[in-house]
Protein backbone atom coordinates (compact mmCIF):
# COMPACT_ATOMS: atom_id res chain seq x y z
CA UNK A 1 0.00 0.00 0.00
CA UNK A 2 1.03 3.28 -0.57
CA UNK A 3 0.62 6.84 1.28
CA UNK A 4 -2.90 6.78 1.10
CA UNK A 5 -2.79 11.03 2.01
CA UNK A 6 -0.67 11.32 -1.27
CA UNK A 7 -3.01 9.97 -3.56
CA UNK A 8 -6.87 11.40 -3.73
CA UNK A 9 -7.95 7.97 -5.26
CA UNK A 10 -6.74 5.64 -2.87
CA UNK A 11 -8.24 8.14 -0.10
CA UNK A 12 -11.79 7.50 -1.41
CA UNK A 13 -11.16 3.70 -1.34
CA UNK A 14 -9.39 3.60 2.24
CA UNK A 15 -12.70 6.15 3.27
CA UNK A 16 -14.95 3.51 1.16
CA UNK A 17 -13.67 0.44 2.70
CA UNK A 18 -13.28 2.21 5.89
CA UNK A 19 -17.93 3.44 6.14
CA UNK A 20 -18.67 0.23 4.55
CA UNK A 21 -18.20 -3.32 5.99
CA UNK A 22 -18.82 -5.32 2.96
CA UNK A 23 -17.22 -3.86 -0.46
CA UNK A 24 -17.20 -5.34 -3.66
CA UNK A 25 -14.94 -3.73 -6.37
CA UNK A 26 -16.39 -4.84 -9.68
CA UNK A 27 -17.29 -4.00 -12.96
CA UNK A 28 -20.94 -3.31 -13.35
CA UNK A 29 -23.15 -3.11 -10.58
CA UNK A 30 -24.36 -5.64 -8.49
CA UNK A 31 -27.91 -6.01 -10.36
CA UNK A 32 -26.17 -5.90 -13.79
CA UNK A 33 -22.33 -7.35 -13.60
CA UNK A 34 -20.57 -6.54 -16.79
CA UNK A 35 -18.28 -9.49 -16.11
CA UNK A 36 -18.36 -12.95 -15.31
CA UNK A 37 -16.26 -13.17 -12.50
CA UNK A 38 -17.70 -10.17 -10.69
CA UNK A 39 -21.37 -11.69 -11.35
CA UNK A 40 -19.89 -14.67 -9.41
CA UNK A 41 -18.99 -12.66 -6.60
CA UNK A 42 -22.01 -11.26 -6.51
CA UNK A 43 -24.00 -14.37 -6.51
CA UNK A 44 -22.02 -15.68 -3.93
CA UNK A 45 -22.18 -12.69 -1.21
CA UNK A 46 -26.20 -13.09 -2.10
CA UNK A 47 -26.48 -16.44 -1.36
CA UNK A 48 -24.74 -15.94 2.41
CA UNK A 49 -26.92 -13.15 2.41
CA UNK A 50 -24.19 -10.53 3.06
CA UNK A 51 -25.50 -6.66 2.79
CA UNK A 52 -22.45 -5.15 0.59
CA UNK A 53 -22.11 -2.13 -1.48
CA UNK A 54 -20.94 -2.46 -4.97
CA UNK A 55 -18.61 -0.55 -6.69
CA UNK A 56 -18.25 -0.06 -9.95
CA UNK A 57 -14.85 0.46 -11.33
CA UNK A 58 -15.65 1.03 -15.30
CA UNK A 59 -17.15 3.98 -13.79
CA UNK A 60 -14.05 6.03 -13.47
CA UNK A 61 -10.38 4.61 -15.27
CA UNK A 62 -8.51 6.22 -12.04
CA UNK A 63 -10.42 4.15 -9.58
CA UNK A 64 -9.79 1.29 -11.92
CA UNK A 65 -6.34 1.58 -11.91
CA UNK A 66 -5.89 3.15 -8.23
CA UNK A 67 -7.70 -0.02 -6.55
CA UNK A 68 -5.25 -2.30 -7.85
CA UNK A 69 -2.44 -0.73 -6.62
CA UNK A 70 -4.09 0.11 -3.46
CA UNK A 71 -4.97 -4.01 -2.67
CA UNK A 72 -1.32 -4.65 -4.79
CA UNK A 73 -3.61 -7.11 -7.08
CA UNK A 74 -3.83 -6.70 -10.55
CA UNK A 75 -7.42 -8.05 -11.23
CA UNK A 76 -10.95 -7.09 -10.86
CA UNK A 77 -13.62 -8.07 -8.60
CA UNK A 78 -12.22 -7.42 -5.26
CA UNK A 79 -13.76 -8.24 -2.19
CA UNK A 80 -13.13 -6.45 1.23
CA UNK A 81 -14.57 -7.19 4.25
CA UNK A 82 -14.18 -5.27 7.32
CA UNK A 83 -10.96 -2.65 5.49
CA UNK A 84 -9.19 -5.64 4.96
CA UNK A 85 -8.78 -7.46 1.85
CA UNK A 86 -10.14 -10.71 1.59
CA UNK A 87 -9.48 -11.92 -2.44
CA UNK A 88 -10.65 -11.89 -5.87
CA UNK A 89 -13.09 -14.25 -7.89
CA UNK A 90 -11.31 -17.22 -7.04
CA UNK A 91 -10.45 -17.06 -3.38
CA UNK A 92 -13.94 -15.99 -2.78
CA UNK A 93 -15.16 -19.32 -4.26
CA UNK A 94 -12.53 -21.57 -3.33
CA UNK A 95 -13.16 -19.91 0.66
CA UNK A 96 -16.89 -20.47 -0.13
CA UNK A 97 -16.96 -24.13 -1.73
CA UNK A 98 -14.73 -24.93 1.26
CA UNK A 99 -17.40 -23.31 3.94
CA UNK A 100 -14.87 -20.53 4.88
CA UNK A 101 -16.78 -17.68 3.54
CA UNK A 102 -19.85 -17.31 5.83
CA UNK A 103 -18.22 -18.40 9.35
CA UNK A 104 -15.47 -15.67 8.11
CA UNK A 105 -18.47 -12.94 7.72
CA UNK A 106 -20.21 -14.32 10.92
CA UNK A 107 -16.95 -13.44 12.81
CA UNK A 108 -16.65 -9.92 11.38
CA UNK A 109 -20.15 -9.41 12.65
CA UNK A 110 -21.59 -8.85 9.08
CA UNK A 111 -23.66 -11.60 8.41
CA UNK A 112 -26.08 -13.49 11.19
CA UNK A 113 -24.96 -16.85 12.37
CA UNK B 1 5.54 -32.92 -25.74
CA UNK B 2 2.82 -30.90 -27.53
CA UNK B 3 4.20 -27.34 -28.48
CA UNK B 4 2.16 -24.68 -26.83
CA UNK B 5 0.68 -21.29 -28.17
CA UNK B 6 2.88 -18.60 -26.99
CA UNK B 7 1.51 -16.59 -24.19
CA UNK B 8 0.89 -20.65 -22.32
CA UNK B 9 4.30 -21.20 -23.26
CA UNK B 10 5.32 -17.90 -21.65
CA UNK B 11 3.27 -18.48 -18.12
CA UNK B 12 4.76 -22.01 -18.27
CA UNK B 13 8.45 -21.18 -18.30
CA UNK B 14 8.06 -18.08 -15.74
CA UNK B 15 5.88 -20.12 -13.29
CA UNK B 16 8.26 -23.21 -13.43
CA UNK B 17 11.10 -21.03 -13.05
CA UNK B 18 9.75 -18.57 -10.22
CA UNK B 19 8.19 -21.55 -7.57
CA UNK B 20 9.96 -25.08 -8.89
CA UNK B 21 6.26 -26.60 -8.91
CA UNK B 22 5.61 -29.93 -8.19
CA UNK B 23 2.55 -29.97 -10.12
CA UNK B 24 1.83 -27.12 -13.10
CA UNK B 25 -1.14 -27.22 -15.56
CA UNK B 26 -1.43 -23.83 -17.63
CA UNK B 27 -4.90 -24.50 -19.60
CA UNK B 28 -6.42 -21.69 -22.08
CA UNK B 29 -9.83 -21.05 -21.59
CA UNK B 30 -10.12 -18.75 -24.20
CA UNK B 31 -13.03 -20.21 -26.24
CA UNK B 32 -15.30 -20.80 -23.11
CA UNK B 33 -15.26 -16.72 -23.43
CA UNK B 34 -15.20 -16.00 -26.81
CA UNK B 35 -17.16 -12.70 -27.79
CA UNK B 36 -16.69 -11.03 -24.27
CA UNK B 37 -15.03 -8.60 -23.38
CA UNK B 38 -11.22 -8.85 -23.03
CA UNK B 39 -11.24 -12.06 -25.13
CA UNK B 40 -8.54 -11.83 -28.23
CA UNK B 41 -9.03 -13.19 -31.67
CA UNK B 42 -6.79 -16.09 -31.60
CA UNK B 43 -7.11 -17.19 -28.04
CA UNK B 44 -4.59 -16.60 -25.55
CA UNK B 45 -6.79 -14.71 -23.16
CA UNK B 46 -8.04 -16.23 -20.31
CA UNK B 47 -6.17 -18.95 -18.33
CA UNK B 48 -6.80 -21.51 -15.82
CA UNK B 49 -3.23 -22.38 -13.53
CA UNK B 50 -3.41 -24.75 -11.33
CA UNK B 51 0.00 -25.04 -9.16
CA UNK B 52 1.19 -26.73 -6.46
CA UNK B 53 4.70 -25.75 -4.89
CA UNK B 54 6.28 -26.14 -1.57
CA UNK B 55 6.99 -21.88 -1.67
CA UNK B 56 3.17 -21.84 -0.88
CA UNK B 57 3.11 -23.55 2.53
CA UNK B 58 2.18 -21.39 5.32
CA UNK B 59 1.27 -18.49 3.07
CA UNK B 60 -2.79 -17.23 2.85
CA UNK B 61 -3.90 -17.35 -0.48
CA UNK B 62 -3.98 -13.98 -1.33
CA UNK B 63 0.14 -14.05 -0.63
CA UNK B 64 0.02 -17.18 -2.62
CA UNK B 65 -2.17 -15.90 -5.43
CA UNK B 66 0.00 -12.40 -5.26
CA UNK B 67 3.21 -14.06 -5.92
CA UNK B 68 2.32 -15.86 -8.93
CA UNK B 69 0.28 -12.21 -10.55
CA UNK B 70 3.72 -11.02 -9.68
CA UNK B 71 5.48 -13.58 -11.52
CA UNK B 72 3.21 -13.42 -14.76
CA UNK B 73 3.00 -9.50 -13.93
CA UNK B 74 3.93 -9.02 -17.75
CA UNK B 75 1.28 -11.13 -19.54
CA UNK B 76 -1.28 -9.32 -16.86
CA UNK B 77 -0.21 -6.25 -18.12
CA UNK B 78 -0.30 -7.55 -21.58
CA UNK B 79 -2.46 -10.51 -23.49
CA UNK B 80 -3.61 -12.16 -20.46
CA UNK B 81 -7.43 -10.75 -20.07
CA UNK B 82 -8.13 -13.47 -16.91
CA UNK B 83 -6.42 -15.75 -15.09
CA UNK B 84 -8.15 -18.30 -12.72
CA UNK B 85 -5.31 -19.54 -9.85
CA UNK B 86 -5.22 -22.56 -7.86
CA UNK B 87 -2.12 -22.24 -5.84
CA UNK B 88 -1.35 -25.54 -3.54
CA UNK B 89 1.09 -26.95 -1.29
CA UNK B 90 1.74 -30.20 -1.46
CA UNK B 91 -0.42 -32.06 -0.11
CA UNK B 92 -3.16 -30.11 -0.10
CA UNK B 93 -6.38 -30.88 -2.77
Amino acid sequence: MTDVAADPVHAFIAKTVEENPVVLFMKGTPDAPRCGFSSVVVQILDHVEAPFVGVDVLQDEELRNGIKTYSDWPTIPQLYVKGEFVGGCDIVREMFQSGELKPLLVEKGVVSA
Amino acid sequence: MKTEAPVAQAIRDKLQAAFQPHRLEVIDDSRRHAGHAGAREGGESHFNVVIEASIFEGLSRVERQRRVNRALKEELAGPVHALSIKALAPGEA
